[in-house]
């Protein structure tokens, strides 16, 4: 297992590293950053639980532990 | 220093839709409606159970310790680890991993088996209803549950000096690992000040329940360091430290820094490297100070008398603990070490302007721009249901509900592991002697813990095989006789002669 995991983290360490370096300038990853939240929240509604004062009342939990 | 070996427990949030709210029955639901899809065994053996013991003496007569339910679904799969209902949540115990990667990829297969799970018991619960599960730790009303960790030290070292050096990690690791919340619970106690923003968002799930430096509790008056002495393995030689402070985290770089930074910062304790005078005046208020303050800006005393932001506290361990770690990376293996010293003072630099990799790494920053740019769009100000809807289903369990899913969180872990290990064990830990025995023989499996496992060996006739050894039971060291064995009585027969 440990083995497996090093090649992915190897190569997530690249991709990252790369898409690190294609970012030219801070205002254009802000740019991108920007357009991603709006996406978000252009979809957002339709993904939150329709009545959201009484499904955050009903939403009681037991202490655990 | 030893090999630190770890895991995490994580209780999940459970919600019933279209139905009356048994959380109990319906983690029995939940959790049986998985087992009849897989091969696992449902004994539990509690003869190792002691959540009294404390580890600063003998069981104190003042402090009230978990009881041991031992009537509830308790089972043990494939993978080692183990699924259960606790109280009144389902709850899976990741098996004993040897690395930090590891218990981030066994996490993560925890979550896919919870998933496939609800799939399972919607099937079987009656019209419309369906079960509903949030990975998080509060409900927002006063009412906590835990992700807790485990980490295996050496026992020569004197608890007084792991409560002295891992306090101030625990206080301030949340600025990377606190997976935010709004609102603030359980203000009966003393609080040292409240969140600084209108929306009341603070940092940690968990830092309002926390009540006192170090005790047994886990459920009430919480402590920051917990000292249930229980080391599910053999006891001259190990402790377990049991740590109930954290959040359940959704961002996979939170889970695995939270995890190798603890084992890094006990491997120091152990080794007598961690420096005394990373000591907090006061820690119980420092938990609620850091959490409440997400400017970051907010100082903590130290009994010195000096006083430190939790991002420079956390500075200073880290240098320390890479440093240490260039020379000591047995303690959780090269490939976690490497990771390790990258993603550490990567997400310290990251929090103060909340730059890319803090968006797409930090659970609590990753929510607050959620929240922020909904109540900007919408002009909402203070606490607001839609708000606390956001909050909870950043840990919606369903993919196509989770937020946290939809925040271009970093992965380090390919799904693939993940798949495999939802039923294959850790192959350096004991964990792969347990999870290829409940594999091979899920009927005479009769009964299994953490440190052994009872089998029928045939004709009714029980055997307890001992593993008191978290690295022993590995597959280098039992491999070949677990995969030439056909029966259990081959099994106990080829161990004897081992």
């Amino acid at each position: 297992m440990a083995e497996r995991i090093q090649r992915k983290s190897n190569s997530s360490v690249e991709s990252s590293e790369v898409a690190t370096e294609s970012l030219s300038s801070d205002s254009d990853t802000g740019q991108r950053l920007r357009a991603e939240l709006d996406d978000l929240l252009d979809e957002i509604d339709e993904v939150l639980e329709t009545n959201a004062e009484e499904f955050v009342r009903a939403y009681v939990q037991k202490g655990g532990e | 220093m030893i090999r630190k070996i770890s895991g995490i427990e994580t209780e999940y949030g459970i919600l019933v839709r279209g139905a009356e709210q048994n959380p109990v029955l319906a983690s029995s639901i939940l959790i049986n409606a998985y087992l009849q899809s897989v091969s696992a065994i449902t004994g539990w053996d509690f003869i190792a159970e002691h959540p009294d013991m404390d580890a600063r003496g003998a069981a104190l007569s003042d402090v009230f310790p978990p009881e041991v339910e031992s009537h509830l679904v308790n089972a043990v799969l494939r993978n080692g680890s183990r699924y259960y209902v606790d109280h009144a949540h389902p709850e899976i115990s990741t098996p004993e991993c040897s690395s930090p990667l590891d218990v981030l990829t066994y996490d993560l297969a925890a979550e896919e088996i919870v998933r496939r799970s609800v799939a399972a018991a919607n099937q079987i619960l009656p019209g419309d209803s369906e079960v509903l599960l949030y990975k998080n730790n509060s409900d927002g009303k006063g009412n906590s549950y835990g992700c807790h960790e485990n980490y295996l030290v050496d026992r020569a070292v004197n608890f007084d000096d792991i409560v002295q050096g891992v306090t101030a990690h625990f206080v301030t690791r949340q600025i990377f690992c606190g997976a935010g919340k709004i609102g603030v619970e359980n203000q009966t106690q003393r609080r040292a000040n409240m969140p600084t923003n209108s929306f009341n968002f603070q940092i940690s799930q968990r830092a309002d329940f926390f009540e006192a430096e170090v005790g047994l509790e886990t459920t009430l008056k919480r402590p920051i360091v917990n000292t249930r002495d229980e080391p599910h393995c053999d006891p001259r030689k190990y402790r377990r430290l049991h740590v109930i402070c954290g959040d359940a985290n959704m961002s996979q770089t939170a889970t695995f820094l939270k995890v190798a930074s603890t084992c890094v910062v006990l491997a120091m304790i152990e080794d007598g490297v961690f420096p005394l005078e990373i000591q907090l005046l006061d820690p119980v208020k420092a938990v609620q100070t850091v959490s409440s303050d997400p400017s970051l800006r907010s100082t903590v005393e130290f009994r010195n008398g000096k006083a430190k932001t939790a991002l420079d506290i956390q500075r200073q361990i880290c240098a320390l603990a890479l440093d240490y770690l260039s020379q000591n990376i047995a303690c959780i293996g090269a490939e976690s070490a490497q990771l390790l010293a990258r993603l550490w003072p990567q997400i310290l630099d990251s929090l103060e302007d909340r730059n890319d990799f803090a968006l797409r790494t930090v659970d609590w920053i990753a929510k607050e721009r959620i929240v922020l740019a909904y109540a900007d769009r919408h002009g909402i100000t203070g606490e607001d249901p839609k708000l606390k809807l956001l909050d909870l289903q950043y840990h919606d369990m369903r993919p196509d509900k989770c937020l946290a899913g939809r925040a271009n969180l970093d992965r380090l872990v390919d799904e693939t592991l993940v798949d495999l290990a939802i039923n294959e064990p850790p192959e350096d830990t004991r964990a792969y002697f347990r999870g290829k025995c409940v594999s091979k023989w899920p009927r005479d499996v009769v009964s299994a813990n953490w440190d052994s496992m009872v089998v029928d060996v045939g004709g009714g006739e029980l055997r307890r095989i001992a593993m008191s050894e978290p690295q022993r039971g590995t597959r280098d060291l039992i491999g070949s006789l677990v995969d030439k064995a056909v029966t259990t009585n081959d099994l106990v027969r080829l161990l004897g002669d081992d």
